[in-house]
């Protein structure tokens, strides 16, 4: 009998082995478990499955799911992945490798994120990104624990309402499990006071519309808090950078930028600041530096905020993130470059906005976007039966028009749907 | 050996003091920036900012590593050492010429409870 | 490896572009000045080639689990599949909104459920929650789990938590996170938790302790049993930190022992790639005695990172139950060949049998002399590096001053581990006769040993 796939050793190398160390058997090697917790049953999983019947599986599994055309946002956007990318991101020595503490074999992995590190504060404006957070969700809880920290005496944060939902649910799990105070608000200027540390505003709210946030950093910072902005990195290619609203911090989710919607993830979340926050901003960092023989490099530094040195000091936990998510986004970034990055947001929303004013012209809408300001995502209320318009477009094979908690119906377009598509969506509505 | 200086009072976190009247001026002893290695930060509080005896004021950072400092006395800040906020090394170079923080000391009988050069001697081996 | 000096930002060029967009419909919108962005974009002009060559230079000075063995402790860095990279870019999956009604998501659903059962006999847990994204983040879940269970119980009290001295850095930190203070339970010096230490920390005011067994010196806690019921009639909970689950796998599970909440690293134990520190997934699996108060806090945004679900159950289901009796054991047999292949030349400071990795204390005979150190941990680690072989953990756990922390896994072979007992050996000797070569390693990598002090005093973070 041949050994499995993953497991090379022969008979004779376990036998080997074993004489080696000076024990009989593998069990032998056991001897410190006591007996009663070596389980002696079969696990109740499927038998070995050839290559063959993993992908049959897979795909069995796959023809379950209703392959539809997105137009939904709310956290996560359907755009188009060029593919240079997964060519690029599957390359094994940036896949199976580790996150990058022998720098001297890892400079690869050091230097794209150095790059998306660059990138970031280019598009955010500010001074300093971390190396990446799980999901733009969570960036924000710790953007949060973030303006906590800096301050000595103030217990709050106010974060608007406006945020997405996805965004809303951890926050306030974040923040349940500390003793600071979480105040959730349409008007965050209105809560500012001497016990708050910082403010959460989005510059896109959850109903699409762009914020204007002007006068907002005066204020805050006059109470003497910090402003935080979650924003959309790819519409930051045409809108006002959360430094050019004056903000400490920027945070966001990265997979508006080329990532697959994946059924929710893997994505990547960005978190970057000022200068003076940065020895607040948790996880890891890329700096350069100089090696002995005086060749540029790159190390993580500034390791001594971090869980594996500061233990339960440490600004936050994170440790694993979502380095090769930030190699995506980094070279989609690099593919895009300004000039593509302004078309993607011209098409997605002329899109958008296309959408918008054909499903208004149905009459079975209301608009409540008058002044026209909202880029790819816009939410309609509905003055037909929501249920049935769902269906429909389900059975046109759209998933689109998704209802919000307050009753509204959310829309999104991308560069990836064209004229047709939209129409026959527009179609649709007609037809109910 | 590390140095330690005669006439000056130390705490068992390796906090060093110098009694100026009612002010406690606090820096690290050479042991203690011996075992940290190169200081590549010094994390320092605000004037004004109140700390009550072994309560962290800051910390020292190198490059693997992190210790906090801990106030060997109570009372409030008078002056933090800013030259330390671009020059971290000064601390490597001459952890005595270099101090941290001044503190206007709240309960002077706290001194009682440091401890002298040749009983500091004894913990920092 | 050969050196590459560029970042993508040296290769732009006004006017060059590498994207390729549709045709629009509609207007072009015109945006209020006050909305507006005023700095320009500053990202690279570069064409497609640049790029892909560019990334495709950056990635040969990389190493990774298919370079080369990468004996890094307490990481499990296991082969991975390549099937499961099929499976994860799947496109009948990969398009799938996360909001997508339930009907139109079944196959997804069904991927969840069907790992969810296998992860729950594999550990002898009921069920498993994916939102968490890494190990820290199950950590930090779980905890949130742990403290949901005293408030439903009306037991608000307890708001400490147990952690022993060896664990990874990610448990206490979590759990200050999670709003708890952190006891520290010390270890004896044989390496184990002290049970008697234990015992007097325990009170109405502990939630739980957490838990990594076998622990980070590979050492099989071998009365948990004892520790459990201490903890559990103290009315607290235990919390297993799956880090090191791998020696565990097919062999014994974590529920059995009398564990209430678990994390599992699917990017170690069930051999999803670590790229380069993520994508991995965390998911937290909770026990019985949990599930009457079960209230699941929502730590990401939707559901978790499906692609590397996807990637563990096609492990899974690969290996399947008759496979995965010798995971475990394979790389238990590993570890232990290693250990007991060097100790004449590496200090063991703990000699029993190991489970998936094991602790040296630097080098018998490290060369000092008059005038020269010895060479160290970070020394022999870097010299490794010259050989071939990525560096074990160094420096942790932190009870070793010189600690050199190695885990081969099961899908390396004898001759691979051969070949790095030999080097290992080699460097043993070099240190002996000439320790002021070890302390310059690496000589022959792309770049040598970075001034890491100044990347430190003096930030540079961004380009």
């Amino acid at each position: 009998m041949g050994t499995f796939a993953y497991f090379p050793h022969t008979e004779e190398d376990i036998r080997a082995m074993l004489d080696r160390i000076g024990v009989a058997s593998l069990d032998d090697l056991y001897s410190d478990v006591p007996d009663d917790f070596q389980y002696k049953g079969e696990y109740d999983l499927p038998s070995a499955m050839s290559e063959q019947e993993v992908r049959d599986f897979f795909e069995q599994l796959g023809r379950k799911n209703v392959q539809l055309k997105v137009l939904v946002g709310q956290g996560a956007y359907d755009h188009y992945v060029p593919a240079v990318i997964p060519y690029i991101t599957s390359r094994s020595e940036f896949l199976t490798s580790y996150t990058p503490y022998q720098s001297e074999i890892s400079q690869g992995t050091l230097r794209y994120i150095f790059e998306w590190q660059s990138m970031i504060c280019r598009l955010t404006g500010m001074d300093v990104s971390n190396a990446s957070m799980y999901d733009g969700p969570t960036a924000a809880a710790e953007a949060l624990r973030m303006m906590l920290a800096s301050s000595r005496k103030r217990n709050k944060v106010v974060v608007s309402a406006g945020l997405l939902p996805c965004v809303q649910k951890v926050i306030a799990t974040y923040m349940k499990y500390t003793d600071a105070q979480l105040v959730v608000t349409k008007d965050v200027l209105a809560e500012l006071g001497d016990d708050v540390a910082g403010v959460l505003v989005p510059e896109i709210g959850k109903l699409g519309r762009i914020n204007d946030l002007t006068g907002y950093a005066e204020k805050i910072h006059e109470a003497g808090a910090l402003m935080a902005v979650y924003c959309d990195p790819s519409t930051l290619a045409v809108l006002k950078s959360p430094a050019e609203w004056g903000a400490d911090i920027a945070v966001g989710d990265g997979q508006s930028l080329g990532i697959p919607l994946n059924y929710g993830g893997p994505y990547v979340g960005f978190l970057a600041c000022r200068t003076e926050l940065m020895r607040k901003l948790p996880g890891r960092i890329v700096g350069q530096t100089t090696d002995a023989d005086g060749k540029r490099c790159f190390v993580l530094t500034l390791q001594a905020r971090e869980q594996h040195i500061r233990r339960e000091k440490a600004t936050s936990n994170i440790c694993s993130n979502e380095s090769l998510m930030a190699l995506w986004c980094t070279v989609y970034l690099s593919l895009m470059g300004p000039e593509g990055m302004r078309k993607v947001n011209e098409l997605s929303s002329a899109g958008a906005h296309y959408l918008h004013d054909a499903l208004i012209a149905t009459g079975k809408f209301k608009d409540i976007h008058e002044d026209k300001l909202f880029l790819n995502e816009f939410t309609l209320k509905p003055l037909c039966d929501v249920e049935k318009l769902q269906k429909a477009f389900l059975a046109g094979g759209f998933f689109a028009g998704l209802q919000l908690e307050n009753g509204e119906l959310a829309f999104c377009v991308t560069e990836k749907h064209n004229k047709e598509e939209l129409d026959s969506l527009v179609k649709i509505v007609e037809g109910l | 050996m590390s140095k330690i200086i005669e006439g000056l009072l130390y705490s068992e976190s390796h906090e060093w003091v110098k009694v100026d009247g009612d002010v406690a001026v606090i820096g690290v002893s050479d042991f203690a920036q011996a075992e940290m290695g190169d200081i590549t930060y010094v994390d320092l509080p605000e004037e004004g900012d109140e700390f009550s005896k072994e309560e962290d004021f800051g910390a020292l950072e190198s490059v693997k590593a992190s210790s906090e400092l801990y106030s060997p006395v109570s009372g409030k800040v008078v002056a933090v050492n800013a030259a330390l906020e671009d020059a971290p090394e000064l601390i490597n170079a001459d952890p005595y010429a270099n101090w941290i923080i001044k503190i206007e000391m709240s309960d002077k009988a706290e001194l009682d409870t440091l401890l002298n050069a040749a009983a500091y001697a004894e913990i920092a081996k | 490896m050969k050196y590459y000096d560029k970042l993508i930002f040296e290769l732009s060029r006004p006017g060059r572009s590498a994207y390729s967009l549709p045709k629009g419909c509609g207007k072009e919108i015109e945006l209020p000045a006050a909305l507006r962005r005023q700095a320009p974009l500053d990202l690279p002009e570069v064409s497609e080639v640049d790029v892909v060559r560019h990334y495709t230079n950056l990635s040969q000075m990389n190493f990774g689990v298919d370079t080369g063995f990468y004996p890094l402790g307490s990481c499990t860095m296991k082969y991975n599949p390549k099937i499961n990279e099929e499976i994860a870019a799947h496109p009948l999956f990969t398009g799938l909104h996360p909001l997508q009604p339930a009907e139109t998501v079944e196959g997804a659903q069904e991927v969840i459920d069907t790992l969810d059962k296998a992860l729950a006999a594999i550990t002898g847990f009921e069920h498993f929650t994916f939102l968490p994204c890494a190990g820290a983040h199950g950590e930090l879940t779980g905890l949130m789990l742990m403290r949901e269970y005293h408030m439903a119980r009306g037991d608000s009290a307890r708001t400490k938590v147990i952690v022993p001295d060896s664990a990874h850095g990610t448990n206490p930190a979590s759990a200050a996170v999670c709003g708890l203070e952190i006891v520290v339970v010390k270890s004896r010096p044989d390496g184990l938790v002290d049970v008697e230490d234990l015992k007097p920390l325990l009170g109405p005011d502990i939630a739980g302790i957490m838990m990594t067994n076998p622990n980070t010196l590979g050492l099989f806690e071998r009365e948990i049993r004892q520790i459990a019921a201490l903890v559990h009639e103290c009315g607290g909970l235990l919390y297993y930190d799956g880090a090191n689950m791998n020696p565990l796998l097919g062999k014994v599970r974590p529920g059995d022992m009398g564990f209430d909440i678990l994390h599992l690293n699917l990017h170690k134990t069930f051999s999803t790639p670590h790229g380069g520190g993520g994508p991995g997934s965390g998911p937290v699996g909770v026990a019985k005695s949990v599930l009457p108060y079960l209230r699941i806090p929502v730590t990401s945004g939707f559901h978790g990172n499906f692609g590397v679900m996807m990637r563990g159950l096609a492990y899974i289901l690969t290996l399947g139950k008759e496979n995965i009796k010798m995971a475990g054991p394979l790389a238990v047999l590993g570890a232990n060949y290693i250990k007991e292949s060097l100790k004449d030349v590496y200090k063991l400071p703990i000699p029993t049998v190991c489970k998936h990795e094991f602790v040296y204390d630097g080098l018998v005979n490290d060369g000092a002399r008059e005038g020269v150190p010895g060479a160290t941990t970070l020394d022999i680690a870097k010299r490794l590096l010259d050989y071939g072989f990525h560096a074990p953990t160094i420096y942790f756990p932190l009870l070793f001053h010189q600690a050199l922390m190695v885990e081969p896994t099961e899908t390396e072979s004898k001759e691979t581990l051969d070949a790095f007992i030999e080097v290992m050996r080699r460097i043993a000797e070099e240190a002996a006769a000439d320790p002021e070569m070890l302390h310059s390693a690496p000589h022959n990598t792309p770049i040598r040993r970075p001034d890491e002090t100044t990347a430190a005093r003096n930030p540079i973070v961004k380009a």
